[in-house]
């Protein structure tokens, strides 16, 4: 076993920081580390916050960590990762991470560990590395792990595929009764927060939410999601939306659907993996002209599906991989 | 493996409330493809060391107007030490007279940043510090 897979399984502060870095990089050894850090994980409980730009998720985030912290409802205390995201920039590649600004309760809590991921490249409100750094988390011991997805519009749904359970959060005004009616973030919800409830018209936004919830896909697992009104900057409402996770979580448990997603996830999971891998096989097969073929492409010289078919040729997948 | 992205903690340790000039570095070296992990007001040197060990940042830019750097760079600069992280590359900018400079390279900053100090000049000195210097 290599140092730093034994290090981060001790709950090294340090080492989980590295291997998190040496994640984001891609570094081949990680797939190692990750590998015998395996059987040490999945007793965190997973629960991602998603919702639009400036509805308060970092905030809520923050109140949620200190409820967890303390134990609310005759729950004990638990330990809390956090995995905050916020968008890369298309052109510079760089980012500016400021999830931090609002957690500022947690800074010194040994308890709690954050860590900020740029969404690099990734589209979907997460990153590549984020489901991998879950799995570090987990490894390290933490018991809760947030990941606070990059603010999202109305599509970015990665995180229900990776979370136990999902909080969406909206805020009051944020639009009409249409907008709640509409495929996509909604229904991903496990919890509905409308956040921000000390101003106008939170009612009448929990009203919407609920009647869109009536006929929601997800209820037929035998869970309906409750809609929780918090104001995550006085921490009202946020011991119930702690207890609301935890019951979503012992749900999860007790119906065997946790099981069941577990389950698909992995099998995602594998088919993502396969995907990449016959990728690098194709590329070390000899397969090497996707630029060449994409400007034949573009001067409409070949269309993409014979470019395909002559790629293919090119890196013919029964040649042994050097 | 994808090539190594920058990460730098950029934090105001003190009480001063001007946070103007670390934003405006902040998004200069964004630009430059940097990720910034930008903490904000009024931290602390344990917060900061705290957050550079989470967050497994290359470098850490501090921005002090207030006078306060004769205290706050060294006691970064020791917990640094103390977390095994010595060897981190630090830089102060703010308002600081020339006179305090001296004191604060004894205690490890490798530059300190003055107003009117060019944004390029900063990132130039990041990647410097970080072995990166030809990548301009």
């Amino acid at each position: 076993m290599s140092t730093l897979t034994e290090r981060v399984a001790a709950g090294d502060r340090r080492a989980l920081a590295q291997l998190i870095s040496r994640i984001e990089r891609e570094d081949p050894e990680t797939q190692k580390i990750l590998a015998e850090l395996h059987a040490s994980t999945s007793r965190a409980s997973v629960v991602g916050i998603t919702g639009a730009p400036g509805t308060g998720k970092s905030t809520l985030v923050n109140a949620l960590a200190r409820a967890f912290r303390k134990g609310t409802a005759g729950e004990r205390p638990r330990t809390v990762g956090i995995l905050a995201l916020d968008p890369s920039s298309p052109f510079s590649g760089g980012a500016i991470l400021g999830d931090r600004i609002r957690m500022r309760d947690l800074a010194l809590d040994e308890g709690v560990f954050i860590r900020s991921m740029a969404s690099r490249g990734c589209l979907g409100g997460l990153s590549r590395s984020t489901f991998p750094a879950v799995r570090a988390l987990d490894a390290a011991g933490f018991e809760m792990i947030l990941i606070e997805t990059v603010g999202v519009g109305q599509d970015e749904v990665d995180v229900a595929r990776q979370a136990d359970t999902v909080i969406v959060v909206e805020t009051p005004g944020l639009g009409d009764d249409i907008q709640a009616l509409k495929a996509g973030v909604l229904e991903i919800a496990d919890i509905l927060a409308v956040n921000k409830a000390d101003q106008p018209g939170a009612d009448s936004a929990a009203e919407s939410l609920r009647a869109m919830l009536d006929r929601n896909e997800r209820t037929l697992d035998g869970w309906q999601p409750p809609i929780m009104q918090t104001v995550a900057t006085t921490g009202k409402g946020v011991e119930e939306l702690a207890a609301a996770v935890l019951s979503h979580r012992d749900h999860l448990a007790r119906s065997g659907v946790g099981e069941r997603r577990e389950r698909e996830r992995a099998e995602r999971d594998l088919e993502e993996r396969l995907r990449a891998r016959l990728f690098e096989h194709w590329q070390t097969a000899g397969g090497n002209r996707l630029a060449e073929a994409a400007e034949k492409v573009a001067r409409r010289e070949c269309s993409p599906e014979e470019a395909v078919r002559a790629l293919l040729d090119e890196g013919r997948l029964d040649k042994k991989p050097r | 493996m994808t090539a190594k992205i920058i990460r730098v903690l950029m934090a105001k340790p003190g009480l001063d409330g001007h946070d103007r000039g670390a934003k405006v570095v902040a998004r200069a070296l964004r630009d430059a493809g940097m990720e910034v992990i930008y903490t904000g007001l009024r931290q602390t040197p344990e917060m900061i060391v705290e957050a550079a060990l989470q967050e497994d940042v290359d470098a850490i830019g501090l921005s002090i107007l207030s006078g306060a750097h004769g205290n706050l760079v060294p006691r970064v600069m020791r917990m640094l030490g103390e977390k095994g992280m010595g060897r981190m590359p630090v830089f102060v900018g703010g308002i600081i007279p020339p006179a305090d400079i001296p004191a604060l390279k004894a205690a490890g900053v490798i530059e300190v940043f003055g107003p009117g100090t060019a944004t390029a000049d900063v990132v130039r000195a990041i990647r410097l510090a970080l072995g990166q210097g030809l990548s301009d």
